[in-house]
């Protein structure tokens, strides 16, 4: 495989389309490491907050028929401590560009969260404005074309890297709400975060999440998530990084195909292993060539042509 | 899932057996997801595996909230049950193996014992606890290894039962006399999986160990449980002596929290 599979996200060199989404794993400079060895062309961290926190308790995770939920409650080590991970994990070198995911319950949080991260060597940092299950901060903020600009301005001004600003599907209209973060200086967008959903027990009658409600993941969100990918092309001029199902190839290619530049895999771990970024990544090569493309960059959007 | 039946180990100690043909059929040291609900959800290795029945047993120690709240329930009680999780014990064709447990660590290794003397392994079971009262599965291993090739030790660290001390001790003992197996299996505290680890290292035997984090999803996605490049839940629980000397930085020095932080053992 050649560079034939490379894309420029903001900036940033992918030498394939497949990222680590935030969330999976992450939570450790290691295991972000064996993403990158396992095929990953760029990972994101585990949300990193300003503080420590611990998350929900469990059940933080239910397995349904057609995805997962998940209410972990943005589990982390604080920005501070986290610093250390990144710096350890770029101290032996890194091949792949790593990404900060960042949430904050203000502007300011946000600001300073990213600020050291990028300064422990972060090469991007992605705006968490769409965690649907934890309160003040995440799709409170994304909700709020307002709020969502608030924050991308102001982490703009705080650091000198690429921004992408994650959005919810939680929305009426997520166009709007892409506009406003592009508006405001994000460098890329990455749809989309979770759909607030939850489990109820039969047995006991009794909501299985500790937190109720949960978002969802897995394949269930990918006709969602292909729609969001689809919209928002339209409407903005920086690039779109596919996120929600991707379990295949032909996953991958759908969401390129509706205007995704990369894409995140975080669910599919769970059922296709770590090596799910390589036989995504041999996947899509097989298809451009079997379609006679040059490089993946020319069928990013395709769909839109008529 | 329904507990059809719970059984007093030691007075802090419960068996609960449950209904649940995917946990019956469980390979040896897998683990399973306990959901108590309203409580919390932990894991737990699987004590006893019945295929014949469909039922499966988790053995735990009145230790938190969520084992306490399990403590109080009843005979037809309702638990969830996630799983069965993880890779289990690798069953070579070891002839002459050494099982090393302490505490809670012999819910696993009681039904890999069973299995390997019917395979007509000859066992050398070193079982430690604190105190008499807190020896796990004493009278089930002795019951075993009475009818088929094998021997007990058990130590307890109050000298209430058995040797004085702590259950690598005795295994140090046999190890340095050059007793040789063909495999050192092991579960339990850190520091006694780390100290047969050493063991196991110095004196060139084969070792496999199941390991105790913190764990959320089970399934290898939430990162709870790293430990280095590996995943718990996943990659594990059981690790072979060649992977945990790639993690020795961290196996046996620390854990991390829900949060990430790292914990000194």
């Amino acid at each position: 495989m050649s560079n034939r599979l490379a894309v420029e996200i903001a900036g940033l060199h992918l030498s394939n389309p497949t990222m680590l989404a935030a969330g999976i794993l992450g939570l450790s400079g290691s295991s972000l490491r064996e993403a990158v060895k396992n095929g990953a062309g760029a990972v994101v961290t585990k949300s990193i907050g300003l503080k420590p926190r611990v998350g929900y308790a469990n059940p933080a995770v239910v397995q349904v028929n057609c995805g997962l939920l998940n209410a972990l409650g943005l589990p982390n080590p604080g920005a501070k401590d986290f610093a250390e991970e990144i710096k350890e994990l770029k101290k032996d070198g890194l091949s792949v560009p790593i990404i900060a995911s960042v949430f904050g319950f203000s502007s300011e949080e946000f600001a300073k969260a990213a600020s050291i991260l990028a300064r422990a060597g972060a090469d991007a940092v992605e705006l968490n404005v769409s965690c649907p299950h934890v309160k003040k901060t995440g799709s409170e903020i994304g909700q709020s074309p307002t709020l969502v600009a608030e924050v991308v301005e102001r982490v703009k001004s705080a650091v000198d890297k690429p921004v992408i600003v994650k959005l919810t599907p939680n929305v009426a209209d997520i166009v709007e709400v892409a506009k406003a973060g592009v508006k405001a200086g994000a460098d890329a967008v990455a749809a989309i975060n979770t759909v607030r959903a939850m489990a109820i027990d039969i047995e006991t009658a009794q909501p299985i999440l500790a937190n109720n409600i949960g978002g969802l993941s897995g394949s269930a969100m990918k006709p969602i998530a292909v729609r969001c990918v689809y919209e928002i092309y339209d409407s903005v001029d920086v690039p779109i990084i596919g996120c929600g199902g991707v379990t295949d190839w032909q996953d991958a290619v759908e969401f390129m195909l509706g205007g995704a530049s990369a894409v995140q895999i975080g669910t599919a771990i769970a059922s296709e292993g770590l090596g799910v970024f390589k036989s995504i990544t041999r996947g899509i090569d097989s298809y451009i060539r079997k379609k006679g493309f040059r490089s993946v960059k020319d069928i990013v959007g395709l769909s839109h042509r008529r | 899932m329904k507990i059809t039946s719970i059984q007093d180990e030691t007075p802090t100690i419960k068996t609960f057996t449950f209904h649940d043909k995917l946990s019956a059929n469980a390979k040896l040291g897998q683990f399973v997801m306990i959901w108590i609900p309203g409580v919390d959800e932990v894991p737990m290795s699987l004590s006893a595996l019945n295929p014949d029945e469909n039922q499966a047993a988790i053995t735990s120690e009145r230790v938190g909230e969520a084992t306490k709240a399990l403590h109080e329930m009843q005979v037809e009680d309702t638990i969830g049950v996630r799983g069965p999780f993880g890779n289990g014990y690798k069953i070579s064709k070891a002839r002459n193996v050494m099982i090393v447990g302490g505490g809670t660590g012999l819910a696993s290794l009681a039904p890999l014992a069973d299995w390997l003397a019917r395979d007509k392994a000859r066992i050398t079971f070193l079982l430690g606890g604190l105190t008499h009262n807190r020896l796990l599965f004493l009278d089930r291993v002795n019951l075993l290894l009475s009818m088929f090739n094998g021997r007990v030790t058990a130590t307890t660290e109050d000298g209430s039962y058995g040797l004085k001390g702590l259950v690598t001790e005795p295994a140090e003992t046999m190890l340095n006399k050059g007793e040789k197996f063909d495999m050192i299996y092991t579960c339990g505290p850190e520091q006694m999986i780390y100290k047969m680890f050493l063991l196991a290292e110095k004196f060139h035997t084969p070792f496999q160990a199941s390991l105790e984090r913190f764990m959320r999803c089970a399934i290898g996605l939430c990162g709870t449980c790293v430990i280095g490049k590996y995943r718990v839940c996943r990659d594990g629980p059981v690790f072979s002596g060649r992977q945990l000397r790639e993690v020795k930085d961290e196996f046996g020095h620390f854990r991390r929290g829900f949060d990430g932080r790292k914990t000194m053992l």
